[in-house]
């Protein structure tokens, strides 16, 4: 870069032209722009220098330090894991819940003089309207069998000699809008052959907003922890510099400029954070596998498929590049208000 | 280069640690300050530093009036002045090369220009065989010679020390006298602290006496 631009200004060297009554500013203003510009890339290049040169002293120091650098990072590490793992329990609560949106849900309650094959044909009569997405019929003994299945009251049921319950058809409604989904249920509800209708969206409506409620505390936590990073972080390099007050004096004395003496601090902050990150990472996928087995045990038991699903790349880089912004934050907050006490004496 | 048009510094609590001192030094030349301890010399290099500011007066350095100097220029004024401690302020975590090298890293040097600057000047000092020990390996006549090849590595127009011989014998001490004399016929401006008077009696150079606060001799003057 910088030969390019020695090369331009030698080529710029001003030739007087003879007819022309007033060469000079033209001409000279060329070298000069172009020297403007060799300054620039020279002050470019000694400014990324000094930015790797705190980069890798920031890591030497750490590396000098591998039980209190670890300890560091797993405290942030610890503090980062929890919200995530309050964060991964709510995607998989929506995961779940999502199985039930969708459309709204009617199950219909038939009296109990409706017989299967007339359960059936109302069944397969509701699917011609244009209103119903799903319907299902389930008949008296199958409602029994999958009661006397799921429930474990098998020996109860036997003992009661009738089967109490009555059949249902499990509808689906297309309609999203609740008007439209209202007026169906009042049609259904109207049908001879129906003792009850029952509409879940109350039900779904209820889960929703309690959904909400626990996703607005787990983004407050996810603040709350935020803010203990920034503190972790800011105490531990309130400490590094107090260690290193002699050598700041010295460089201040020597001519360093604040940003100078800020700059490791910084980085040290970013890598705290940036380990940290890991380690949360590593902590939550440790978490995910051991809860894999006993989830799945859990979800067999509900005769569900649900697993849990591992950490996305999207979420490995929020946690690890908002580890590193945390404690670039973290350091800066703190380390200007104390840098600023030391001055050479 | 130096100029102290009457500077008077109070402490807070009342104590005059100079009183009215007017003197000049120019481009290139060498002079000792020098009086007993207490008689102000610190203070003196502590205002051209800006370690201190006056509290009455008007000082210039290397044509900077330092009363108009902010915070943020602070650091840019110290990197024209070289300067040299009695107790050598070195950092002892590093090697010999890397203390002489930081006022060039401080101001982005680089790689290649470092290592050429500073194997320059601890051949200067002839230390050139130690940049890969660590200070508390040296002697003490050593380490001020570190000191010293880190005060200059930048080649400052100014270099400043206080009482660099404090804690040398005669022998080391004339040697470090010897050293800076030779930066001066370099051009360099120097202005050095001290209370030995047998050592500087017979160098060709000015003295400025201080006594309690006052300049009281000016052998340029005389």
């Amino acid at each position: 870069m910088i030969r390019l631009f020695t090369r331009r200004r030698s080529g710029a060297t001003p030739i007087p032209r003879s007819r022309s009554a007033s060469p000079a500013p033209a001409a000279v203003r060329a070298p000069e722009r172009a020297a403007r510009r060799q300054r620039f890339a020279f002050s470019l290049k000694g400014y990324v220098a000094q930015h790797l040169q705190a980069l890798f002293y920031s890591l030497g120091q750490m590396w000098r330090a591998p039980v209190a650098t670890l300890m560091t990072a797993v405290v942030i590490g610890i503090t980062l894991a929890l919200p995530s793992v309050l964060y991964l329990v709510l995607e998989h609560a929506q995961q779940l819940s999502a199985g039930w949106g969708g459309g709204p849900q009617i199950t219909l309650l038939l009296r109990q003089e409706v017989s299967d094959d007339a359960g059936r044909a109302l069944a397969g009569r509701l699917r011609t309207w244009p209103a119903v997405t799903e319907a299902h019929a389930i008949s008296r003994a199958e409602a029994l069998e999958e009661f006397r299945q799921l429930s474990g009251f098998g020996a109860a049921l036997d003992a009661l000699g009738e089967n109490p319950l009555p059949a249902v058809i499990a509808l689906r409604l297309a309609a999203d809008s609740g008007q439209a989904a209202k007026a169906a249920y009042e049609q259904l509800r109207a049908l001879p052959e129906v003792e009850r209708a029952e509409f879940e969206e109350q039900w779904l409506k209820r889960l929703h907003a309690i959904m909400h409620v626990v996703t607005r505390s787990v983004l407050m936590l996810a603040g709350l922890f935020a803010a203990a990073v920034l503190f972790i972080i800011g105490n531990t390099l309130r400490l590094a510099v107090q260690n290193r007050r002699e050598e700041i004096e010295v460089v201040k004395l020597i001519g360093a400029s604040d940003a100078f003496v800020r700059r490791p601090f910084l980085y040290s902050g970013m890598w705290y954070g940036t380990l940290g990150g890991i380690c949360a990472w590593a902590m939550v996928s440790l978490a995910l596998w051991l809860m894999s087995a006993p989830v799945q045990q859990l979800a067999g038991l509900y005769q569900s498929d649900f697993r849990l699903s591992g950490l996305g790349f999207n979420v490995i880089l929020a946690l690890v590049a908002g580890g590193a912004l945390l404690g670039l934050l973290g350091a800066w907050l703190s380390v200007g208000r104390h840098l600023a006490h030391i001055e050479p004496s | 280069m130096i100029l102290f048009n009457h500077v008077s510094k109070r402490h807070p609590g009342g104590f005059e640690a100079l009183r009215e001192i007017s003197f000049e030094i120019g481009r290139g030349e060498m002079a000792f300050l020098t009086g007993h301890s207490g008689a102000g010399k610190s203070t003196v290099l502590r205002l051209i530093a800006l370690l201190e500011r006056a509290s009455f007066g008007q000082i210039v350095v290397n044509g900077q009036n330092l009363s108009g100097i902010s915070r943020r220029r602070l650091p840019y004024l110290r990197r024209s002045i070289g300067m040299v401690f009695q107790n050598h302020k070195l950092l002892y975590d590093r090697t010999v090369f890397d203390n002489v090298a930081l006022p060039l890293v401080i101001t982005g040097a680089g790689r290649d220009d470092i290592a050429r600057r500073v194997h320059a000047a601890l051949d200067k000092v002839g230390l050139l065989s130690k940049e890969r020990a660590y200070p508390v390996t040296l002697s003490g006549g050593e380490q001020q010679r570190v000191g010293i090849a880190r005060a200059v590595v930048h080649r400052p127009p100014l270099l400043l020390a206080d009482e660099p011989t404090g804690n040398l014998d005669p022998e080391l001490s004339r040697e470090i006298m010897t050293l800076f004399q030779e930066f001066n016929q370099f051009g360099v401006s120097v202005l050095v602290a001290t209370h030995d008077l047998e050592l500087i009696r017979h160098l060709p150079h000015r003295i400025l006496t201080l006594k309690d606060g006052r300049l009281v001799a000016d052998s340029a003057a005389a």
